[in-house]
């Protein structure tokens, strides 16, 4: 045994000096990688550090940070209601708005893959365009007017589904659903426009092959043959979704107000900027943030893992 | 006529040999080569007269000319064959030959679902596009119409009369977030790219590691680092100034990972050819890497417009003069139903940029995202 720790430690030693050797000759390379690494230590990886630092201390700017062991993350998720109705709201729409746009973009991509180029190129800008299109998700709250003259309402009420104009924006009944078809609009992004390019990229030859083989519908062509040659932009694409969806804040901030009616629409990010940049009680919002930062990565290590079992 | 014809390439041969020949036979050569290609024209059906003329200018070397000729002749008939090939491949059928495993209702089922989605999908820009164009008593029009019957672009004017009588001029919050747009890009474009070079063309000590964390930092958003990236800023002075949202937005880590995955593709040799050739990393850089990968600079650029130009900034910038556009125009929105026709007008400014840049550039950005992959 100790004849083997001696070995290992020594090829680790070796191993090392290697590196050490092998550093020294790539200085050029640390050069060009070194002002994007330092601006990305300082706003990316930093601030993730100093989060989970900051999350154990009382911290509002102004005093300096005391240390108050896991407080916050107790009165998170004991005392504070509004936090639960949060992570509620959260996950209902991260899991219902997430694999659905995920979804979504991957079979309109599927579906736009074989049209002639031109008509192509169309409909990918017309799939893209609501998600790069900044704030027009606005014009929903056009449409779904609390009052008779609202466009969801009106047409409700002349095909007499119901009778009275429902407030879409105020009920708390409606908000949730109402906030995610407007998310499910915007949720053809980059995931979208990578899985048009990777189904572009899959070798003809396959699925000729796939017809000799046998292959009978569209179908097991999409298990057999297309999803397997797609593996990375799934990946791609299911990281990008599950990023949004957690993300949520800008749509229902301003379509439901903030602070929305009976919190109804309040998620994460909104209950995090609450904290941070209304109350300034950094500590708190650092918690927050953790919270948020951990089940992003767990979720996306776990959906990985799912996809890495694909079209086999 | 046989005869005629050994005698031609007998004399012919003499005409190679000798290059000093007296006129009267070079004359006799010539006439009787006419008349072979005579005969050569004659069983090709083509036209020859240029090249008579060419076999008359030139007297001396007459069987050069006359095997130019039959060559000449078999060439035209060899590329009329080849014209009619792609005049046919020009003429493809229309509908091409349907995939065998597809079956018809399922092909008609799915695209009139494609047909359905896009038109609900592109309805609300379309609508925000047209109330920006509708006059005041169309607006609220009832029922309403998606279609603007005196289209006018009063709602812009007017847009622009209010943001002028606004404490802080308008030009200023254009200049604003036409700044940090244009700069954030310019210095994401560099810095990333140059990091995105050695991680992609260079096996060294970390640089696997570095690249894992970025792409780990892609799954969590810029709400999460949003609180601790104020402290740090208020720390280095930041807060307050342009660099609030400027420099941030030069580690954006998915312009580095998308310019890392495309810069794979390219061929090592060319990097090898150009230092054998004695360019340093810096050229090699800059003249031979970055020239390559036009595309993905556009892709780059699309996604880093995208988050800039439509940052409110909100949170770390306070000064009046220093908002961006999507501030101020907020401001208007806020206005209520008085500015409804501008507040439409302002969501068309906003998207315009965007998607005008997303257009321009589609293949390309396709091209760059065909290498997007995440492998584990």
């Amino acid at each position: 045994m100790s004849q083997f720790l001696k070995d290992y430690i020594k090829v680790k030693k070796h191993n090392f000096r290697i590196g050490v050797k092998r550093a020294r000759l790539s200085k050029s390379c640390y050069l060009f990688l070194a002002p994007y690494a330092l601006i990305f230590t300082m706003f990316y990886i930093l601030p993730v550090v100093i989060s989970i630092v900051f999350s154990f201390t009382y911290y509002n700017i102004l005093e300096t940070p005391r240390f108050v062991g896991l407080q916050n993350y107790i009165s998170l998720f004991l005392e504070d209601d509004i936090f639960l109705i949060s992570i509620k709201n959260t996950f209902m729409i991260a899991i219902i708005t997430g694999p659905l746009g995920y979804l979504g973009s991957f079979l309109f991509a599927w579906l736009i893959n074989e049209l002639p180029r031109w008509v192509r190129s169309v409909a990918v800008v017309i799939f893209y365009a609501p998600s790069i299109a900044g704030n027009c998700y606005v014009i929903f709250s056009v449409f779904f007017r609390g009052d008779a003259y609202g466009y969801v309402n009106a047409f409700l009420m002349d095909t007499g589904i119901i009778d009275t104009p429902q407030l879409w924006l105020i009920d708390p009944r409606y908000m949730l659903p109402v906030c995610m078809g407007v998310i499910l609009w915007m949720s053809l992004g980059a995931g979208f426009l990578s899985f048009v390019a990777g189904l572009q990229g899959i070798d003809k030859a396959q699925y000729e092959a796939g017809y000799v083989d046998g292959i009978k519908n569209r179908w097991q062509e999409l298990w057999f043959i297309t999803l397997p040659n797609m593996k990375p932009m799934l990946m791609f694409g299911a990281v990008m979704s599950i990023t949004q969806a957690f993300s949520v804040c800008d749509v229902t901030r301003n379509l439901c107000g903030y602070p929305s009616t009976d919190y109804a629409a309040r998620t994460i990010v909104t209950h995090l900027f609450d904290y941070g940049f209304s109350r300034f009680e950094m500590g708190y919002a650092c918690s927050i943030a953790t919270i948020l930062f951990l089940m992003m990565i767990l979720c996306n290590k776990a959906i990985q893992s799912l996809l890495s079992r694909v079209g086999t | 006529m046989s005869d005629m014809n050994n005698n031609n390439m007998a004399e012919n041969k003499n005409v190679n040999t000798e290059v000093q020949e007296t006129e009267e036979e070079v004359l006799q050569t010539v006439t009787e080569s006419e008349e072979t290609v005579d005969e050569v024209a004659e069983e090709t059906a083509s036209e020859e007269a240029p090249k008579k003329s060419l076999i008359d200018e030139e007297e001396g070397d007459v069987l050069k000319a006359t095997v130019v000729k039959e060559t000449s002749a078999k060439k035209t008939k060899k590329s009329k064959k080849k014209k009619d090939d792609e005049e046919e491949a020009y003429h493809k059928p229309l509908i091409k030959r349907r995939k065998p495993n597809r079956s018809i209702a399922g092909d008609l089922f799915l695209y009139l679902f494609l047909i359905l989605v896009a038109v609900l999908m592109f309805f609300p820009i379309i609508y925000a596009v047209e109330s920006a164009l509708k006059p005041l008593d169309e607006l609220y029009k009832f029922p309403p119409r998606i279609f603007a019957q005196n289209p006018t672009l009063d709602n812009f004017s007017d847009l622009f009369v209010t943001m002028s009588k606004s404490w802080v001029s308008f030009s200023r919050y254009i200049f604003n977030t036409v700044f940090i747009t244009g700069v954030g890009t310019a210095g994401h474009l560099i810095f990333a790219s140059m990091a995105a070079f050695v991680l992609a063309k260079y096996d060294f000590p970390g640089g696997k590691t570095f690249f894992k964390i970025v792409t780990v930092a892609m799954m969590f958003t810029g709400y999460v680092t949003g609180i601790p990236n104020y402290i740090i800023m208020s720390k280095f002075h930041m807060i307050d100034t342009y660099w609030a949202i400027i420099i941030p937005a030069f580690a954006f880590p998915m312009g580095l990972f998308l310019m890392k995955q495309f810069m794979e593709g390219l061929p090592t040799s060319l990097i090898e050819a150009a230092k054998i050739d004695g360019a340093n990393e810096w050229t090699v850089f800059s003249r031979i890497v970055m020239p390559n990968v036009k595309p993905a600079w556009l892709t780059m650029i699309i996604f880093s417009v995208q988050a800039l130009w439509n940052n409110p900034a909100s949170t770390v910038i306070y000064s009046e003069e220093m908002k961006t556009l999507p501030f101020a125009m907020q401001q208007i929105q806020a206005g209520g139903i008085a500015r409804t026709g501008e507040a439409a007008a302002v969501l068309v400014v906003l998207m315009i940029v965007p998607i005008a840049i997303f257009i321009f550039s589609e293949s390309q950005i396709l091209e760059t995202m065909a290498s997007s992959g995440l492998k584990d």
